[in-house]
């Protein structure tokens, strides 16, 4: 296959600019490359949108509340009774996706509920209702006022900017529970002895399945991020890309992630949702699509992934997981996974999703209407993503740096 | 003969009779309780199949709106709310009538048809969004 370059990010900008870009959602441009050919489609095609929505515990903002009159440092701060971190400059707060409400009881009482966290903070800020700011200083000569009690919307906030060290993962696992109880986890309820599996990802449609070694997607790329436009800030935290890859590049382990930003302020509430855990904690989901720029054949080609070429790890989450063995049930595609129904060691086991293809495929009409409406130019990577990178462990060492078991 | 999905609902005092017997003695009805909640000094609720000939059915629930007893068939106790609801799918492995359901796999939209619900409460703890809720 010829790899040259076909196009350039100007002159794809220049069509969008005049409303004249041919765009296709990564579901609907696997049946035109068939149709038309790569080469032809290549020339034709000027971006394929990707989506995903799903949680992503690695998320959280930046929210600056401004100067309450006399004026205070803010050093310890409470959002609807939520923990924000307030160890920054005077009335700024990082407000984090997972933190629990004070005196939730998390998994005392087995399996907890975890009804309410720093997601639904982030998600009735972004729906515009209002949030009670609970802060405490210890009081200072410029800073004197030692507590403050307010309501507030986002429309109030100086800024609001969402700021999520790990979303997007590449691919993930397939948590299943092969012990005899059942366990509570992040991938929902898994019933003993395989009765059930959970799967996360949105498979052909998401954006690094459809960019496998990261030509188009870089820091600086710019993305929709929950109906804003956002950006890649950094690769995302346990960024792993040397790992296990099909054929066709496409890992079928977590590997690359992405750090994103954007402003809260300009997002949807549909696609920021408080997500609440049986027996495992609060997370965010997040709605994201990210364009990828056709440049040549070969990046058309990486588009056209299907479920069926997408592989995906299915682990034990009662043992293997915690315990970190590294041990691999097997692979399974998503093709198979989304007919709800897998087999493994021989067992029919119905198969679950946490993450929202339907949702996903919205985002990515929504990215696509926007890029042909000329609302939505792309971005050149300011620098690529690592694509050579593993990922160490902790070890837990005593004070002469020796190996405790 | 015809089955139908009902939801009870018991005003203050009137929980001392005992319709369920009244229902399969007088009127020949087929009674499949899926759930109920039927304390005294409070309000009750109770969700059940009723199997029988139409008139039958019509004549039984008469007998029960004569009790002060309101029948409500579009309404059930476990309700879905589509706003809420992400479809992400999650519910789906969970709900053992497949009232949760994803009729197209192409689209992967989830669908919830009250008719097959059994009112098992399972989707309730395991949606992480909070869509389904139950009203008793």
């Amino acid at each position: 296959m010829k790899s040259e370059t076909t196009k350039t990010y100007e002159q794809i900008n220049a069509k969008i600019e005049a409303g004249k870009a041919v765009v296709l959602t990564a579901d609907e441009i696997i049946d035109y490359v068939e149709r038309k050919g790569p080469e032809a489609a290549a020339a034709e095609v000027d971006v394929v949108t990707t989506a995903t929505f799903g949680p992503m515990c690695s998320s959280g903002c930046f929210l600056n509340f401004g100067h309450s009159t006399p004026k205070m440092r803010i050093s310890e701060a409470w959002l609807d009774d939520v923990p924000a971190y307030a160890g920054i400059a005077a009335v700024d707060v990082y407000l984090g996706a997972t933190q629990l409400r004070q005196g939730d009881p998390a998994n005392l009482y087995y399996p907890g509920e975890f009804r309410y966290g720093g997601a639904h903070v982030i998600e009735k800020l972004v729906a515009g209702e209002r949030v009670q700011l609970f802060g405490l200083s210890y009081g200072t000569d410029e800073y004197p006022r030692r507590e403050i009690r307010t309501w507030l919307t986002i429309n109030e906030l100086n800024q609001a900017i969402m700021v999520n060290p790990r979303n997007c993962y590449q691919n993930y696992n397939v948590a299943i529970n092969c012990s005899e109880r059942p366990i509570y986890t992040y991938l929902g309820l898994l019933k003993p002895n395989m009765q059930n599996l959970t799967y996360c990802s949105a498979g052909q449609l998401s954006p690094l399945l459809n960019d496998p070694l990261y030509q188009t997607i870089g820091v600086g790329t710019k993305v929709w991020l929950a109906g804003a436009q956002g950006h890649v800030y950094a690769e995302g935290t346990q960024h792993c890309p040397t790992c296990e890859r099909g054929a066709n590049d496409v890992p079928s382990e977590g590997a690359g992630t992405l750090a994103l930003t954007g402003n809260m302020k300009r997002m949807n509430a549909k696609f920021v949702r408080g997500v609440s855990l049986t027996g495992y904690g609060v997370s965010l989901a997040l709605g994201v699509g990210i364009p990828i720029p056709i440049l040549s054949p070969e990046i058309l080609k990486r588009t056209t992934v299907r479920d069926e070429d997408i592989q995906a790890q299915v682990i034990d989450y009662a043992c293997d997981y915690p315990q970190k063995t590294g041990k691999v049930i097997c692979s399974v595609s998503y093709a198979e996974l989304k007919k709800g129904e897998v087999q493994i060691r021989g067992k029919t086991v119905p198969s679950g999703s946490m993450s929202s293809y339907s949702r996903a495929l919205e985002i990515a009409h929504l990215l696509k209407d926007e890029i042909k409406r000329g609302d939505f130019l792309l971005s050149k990577p300011l620098q690529p993503l690592p694509r050579q990178q593993g990922m160490g462990g902790l070890k837990i060492v005593d004070q002469n740096n020796r190996e405790v078991r | 003969m015809s089955t139908k999905k009902l939801m009870l609902y018991f005003p203050k005092s009137e929980t001392e009779k005992p319709i369920v017997y009244h229902l399969v003695k007088d009127y020949n009805l087929v009674i499949n309780i899926f759930r109920a909640k039927v304390t005294p000094e409070e309000y009750g609720y109770l969700v059940l199949d009723v199997t029988g000939a139409d008139e039958d059915i019509r004549r039984g629930m008469e007998f029960v709106k004569t009790l002060n007893v309101q029948v409500d068939e579009s309404h059930k106790g476990v309700r879905w709310d589509e706003q809420i609801c992400t479809g992400c799918g999650n519910c789906i492995v969970h709900c053992p009538t497949q009232a949760l359901h994803i009729p197209d796999r192409t689209t992967m939209k989830v669908v919830f048809d009250s008719d097959l619900c059994v009112e098992c409460l399972s989707c309730i703890s395991n949606c992480p969004y909070g869509a389904c809720s139950s009203i008793f």
